[in-house]
């Protein structure tokens, strides 16, 4: 009796699917992007924060939603709004703190997603769009990052986007036009505010997800590099699949699962016992309604902002213009989509390469959270000085490194990949 | 604009934090999970504090619920205003007569934990001083030419300023301000007063976050949950890739 | 790939990491579902509210607003309370059966008040949701807004939008479009002639 009715629904069950197939390429999209897109076996822990960003962004995308559903986008009654979150709506205050908690873990899971690409390769042909599109992702990223910043109309919203918002001006000639015209007032003002809430919940989040979907797909076009930097598809066996690879789906899901699993208690564990992390991801500044005449003590961005804040702070004002400031911390940001052309090296991972590749890439880590620290500093003492050295290191690794990759030792690159966790 | 955005920051940084390493903040170490802490606390802040000054992200109910105190005493003993219980905690004073009286509105105090912190809020109690420059006659260590008037004078008595002469390399004396010592008597003895202060600044704490005690208890179970998650995770994850050679 | 793959551990282990995490689930879309809920505010705003209706004179209607909604507040003539039980063969629902009103309301019959002299009730039609006029005087001919309410008008309600017609207690006569009676809130009566709407025992009154 059970056996049949089992079977039963069993076939019902493919006979939907089938209809669906018919209609939709249910069945196919499933086998190319998890049951049979055979990912490199030799994973290691550094391959969880792709999967890991996407979850986040997923979570941005939910939570925001909840958010905007209690969220007033008006400089007469933001502030308030988000204490009626906090304090009044149902479990507001959790969804609220899922949201600013899951802003700092985007750009950590993302700049650990970053540092595994810059590792092992994975930018270099055949890879170069995968890397545009995770680059445009970033850029992305800051600015969605930077308008949700404005949202809260706390004492810090305000001047922060004032600081950011005057960065435009210092362009020549069309300088200050640009700044009222991105305000849409002489001032951050409600305008600014409106129309930062739509580019930050409908505009930027779908220009998002339209580069996360171009991003994977470009990824699953041409496969998984792995930390040895080896092209699995060029070994295939007899069934016409890679040797070294292995279907993503159980695989790569059960394993990602143990990353989610880890990555939900620390993003938990910050949810619930320090959301303000100690005043990094939710600053204390903030707590005081935004105030036009009054410039808290300390203007500093959140801390994912400060290394490129503390870039543009690096270069001193000259000719008269604090252009150039302006100019090397976009360029910062620009250098990045050349890195596929940048590495010479024959070897793609960090593994294969020579001692110059791992010092330099040590130096830029170091250079990279020095200033972040010189950014979160007010611009006295040592600060100026790291911050100018870290620049220069930031920039060094990028343009000295057609050169250093070329002149490196590098060792033979193995056949196969080598081990796996 | 940037310049002189940048140019205003590096003038009031240095200061703010010279001013901050010459007089450390208190440790104020209270402690959200002290009901009898945070009742005493609401009591003190509506006698002493809510004359002026507002809770307005707060519901009287919800801190009544929050902090255990029955409906009918909190209406008898903690409602000054002509308020419902469902209505935010807002002071009677009018905003423009506050601004003719002590030339600024007096703060609303819901988030002031999480602005200045509890530390510089049990500080900020504990560093008023004499001193007859000032309208009000007294000043304050934690924050210079404070525009508040020391409401709490009868209970710690009114202290003394202490200062330190220094004379620079180019032998100028000038006088610097160290701390405070007791002065005048009040009804307190300074234990009585440290506790009360300590009460109002663990409550002020509980209205910038009256989820805070709640939040981190539901947090140790989420903690566990995820746990068990993370070991089934990892254990089919091992069971999986027992097929991967 | 193995041939020795435990299956029945392999298939507990599925069982137990995609259970727990269905669980997980259901507790983390749990907040999301109750985020809908009235909040704080419109609970403070849908708090019960008190009428002062000791200087309402007889035959006088005064309205409040409870949860958005109006509410009538009707002192009743002696005239009218009298003769409430004479037309009852004129009623849809003379015995409110049909209609809304807490048990107490139900219980007191054809004054459907807990003080026959005030009526309170829902100022909302109950068959498109107008807000109805008082003509709360009982006459031979009664013109209200151009509109003649008939022979022998036993004071009540008329509602402009499509023509609906109630008593003085709010029970809606035959052959009009409206197919109830109108609801009545719950109240109390608290001291001094002050109404409480919104909860059933004055002392609840927050």
């Amino acid at each position: 009796m059970s056996a049949s009715s089992d079977s039963a629904g069993g076939t019902e069950g493919r006979g939907l699917i089938n209809w669906i197939d018919q209609r939709f390429p249910l069945t196919s999209l499933w086998k190319e992007h998890l049951a049979e897109y055979y990912a490199p076996k030799n994973f290691n822990f550094w391959y969880f924060f792709g999967s890991l960003a996407l979850l986040v962004l997923v979570n941005q995308i939910v939570t925001g939603i909840f958010l905007t559903m209690n969220y007033k986008p008006s400089a007469a009654e933001a502030f308030a709004s988000i204490q009626y979150i906090m304090n009044d709506v149902e479990w507001g205050w959790l969804i609220r703190y899922m949201h600013t908690t899951g802003a700092s873990a985007f750009f950590i899971v993302v700049y650990l997603h970053m540092f595994r690409g810059l590792m092992y390769g994975s930018a270099r042909k055949p890879r170069e769009l995968i890397w545009i599109f995770g680059c445009l992702i970033f850029l992305l990223l800051m600015a969605e990052a930077f308008m949700g910043y404005v949202l809260p109309w706390g004492n810090m919203s305000f001047w922060g986007a004032q600081v950011i918002t005057s960065l435009f001006g210092s362009l020549p000639v069309v300088g200050s036009t640009l700044v009222e015209w991105i305000r849409g007032d002489y001032v951050i003002a409600d305008a600014t505010l409106n129309r930062f809430f739509a580019l930050h919940v409908a505009a930027l989040p779908l220009a998002l997800v339209f580069l996360v979907i171009a991003h994977v797909m470009a990824l699953h076009e041409v496969g998984s590099n792995n930390p040895d930097g080896i092209e699995i598809k060029k070994l295939k066996g007899k069934d016409g699949h890679p040797l070294d690879g292995i279907p993503f789906h159980p695989y790569y899901t059960v394993k990602d699962m143990v990353g989610v699993a880890g990555f939900l208690l620390l993003f938990c564990g910050v949810i619930f016992f320090e959301p303000t992390f100690g005043g990094l991801f939710l600053e204390s500044a903030n707590y005081t309604p935004a105030n036009p005449l009054q410039t808290p003590p300390d203007i500093t961005p959140v801390w994912y902002f400060t290394p490129f804040y503390a870039m543009l702070r690096a270069v001193p004002s000259f000719a008269g213009t604090q252009v150039w400031g302006v100019l090397v911390m976009g360029s910062a940001v620009v250098i990045l989509f050349f890195v596929p052309w940048l590495d010479r090296s024959p070897a793609k991972s960090i593994r294969y390469k020579g001692p110059i590749y791992k010092i330099a890439l040590a130096l830029f880590v170091v250079a990279f959270v020095t200033l972040g620290v010189c950014g979160m500093h007010p611009p006295a003492g040592i600060y100026p000085l790291l911050a100018r050295v870290g620049t220069a290191i930031y920039f060094a690794f990028f343009l000295l490194m057609p050169w250093y990759t070329k002149i490196d030792r590098v060792k033979p690159v193995p056949e196969r990949v080598t081990g796996h966790a | 604009m940037l310049k002189r955005i940048l140019l205003i920051a590096a003038i009031l940084l240095p200061g703010a934090a010279a001013l901050a390493q010459e007089v450390p903040l208190l440790h104020a170490d209270t402690n959200i999970n002290d009901l009898q802490s945070l009742q005493r606390g609401a009591r003190d802040f509506m006698n002493y504090c809510s004359g002026c000054h507002s809770l307005r992200y707060i519901r009287y109910e919800r801190m009544a619920t929050d902090l255990h105190i029955p409906l009918p005493l909190l209406k008898k003993n903690l409602m000054y205003t002509s308020s419902k219980p469902l209505d935010h905690i807002v002071s009677a004073m009018p905003g423009d007569d506050a601004v003719t009286w002590f030339g600024n509105q007096p703060p609303d105090l819901t988030l002031m934990a999480r602005y200045m912190g509890v530390d510089y809020i049990y500080s900020f109690l504990k560093g008023f001083y004499a001193d007859h420059t000032r309208l009000w006659g007294v000043n304050n260590l934690y924050k210079p030419n404070v525009a508040m008037p020391f409401v709490l004078a009868s209970l710690q008595g009114v202290q003394k300023p202490v200062y330190k002469s220094e004379t620079d390399p180019s032998g100028h004396a000038s006088m610097t301000l160290v701390g405070v010592e007791p002065g005048t008597q009040g009804s307190m003895t300074p234990e009585e007063y440290d506790r009360f202060v300590r009460d109002l600044a663990n409550f002020l704490d509980y209205t910038a976050e009256p989820i805070k005690a709640k939040r981190e208890s539901m947090g140790v179970f989420v903690t566990l949950f995820l746990l068990v998650f993370f070991v089934f995770a990892y254990l089919l994850k091992k069971e999986y890739w027992k097929d991967v050679h | 790939m193995d041939d020795q793959v435990d299956h029945s551990r392999r298939r507990l282990l599925t069982v137990a990491t995609v259970g727990t995490g269905a669980i997980g689930v259901a507790f983390a879309a749990a907040p999301f579902l109750a985020s809908w809920n009235p909040s704080a505010r419109a609970k403070a705003l849908g708090a019960p509210v008190e009428v002062d209706a000791s200087k309402l004179e007889p035959g006088q209607m005064i309205k409040v607003a409870w949860r958005g909604q109006p509410i009538y507040v009707v002192r009743r003539t002696k005239d009218v309370i009298q003769h409430l039980g004479d037309h009852n063969d004129l009623l849809v629902d003379p015995d409110s059966d049909a209609s809304e009103q807490p048990a107490y309301i139900k219980a007191s019959g054809a004054a459907r008040a807990r003080n026959p002299e005030y009526w309170v009730g829902l100022g909302v039609c109950t068959h498109l949701g107008c807000a109805p006029l008082g003509a709360f005087e009982r006459r031979k001919e009664f013109q209200l807004a151009g509109v003649d309410l008939g022979s022998n008008w036993p004071g009540g309600f008329y509602c402009p939008c499509h023509g609906s017609k109630y008593d003085a207690s709010g029970r809606v006569f035959k052959n009009v479009p409206a197919p109830k009676n109108l609801t009545i809130p719950p109240y109390a009566l608290g001291k001094d002639m002050h109404i409480v709407i919104g909860v059933d025992d004055a002392s609840q009154n927050a």
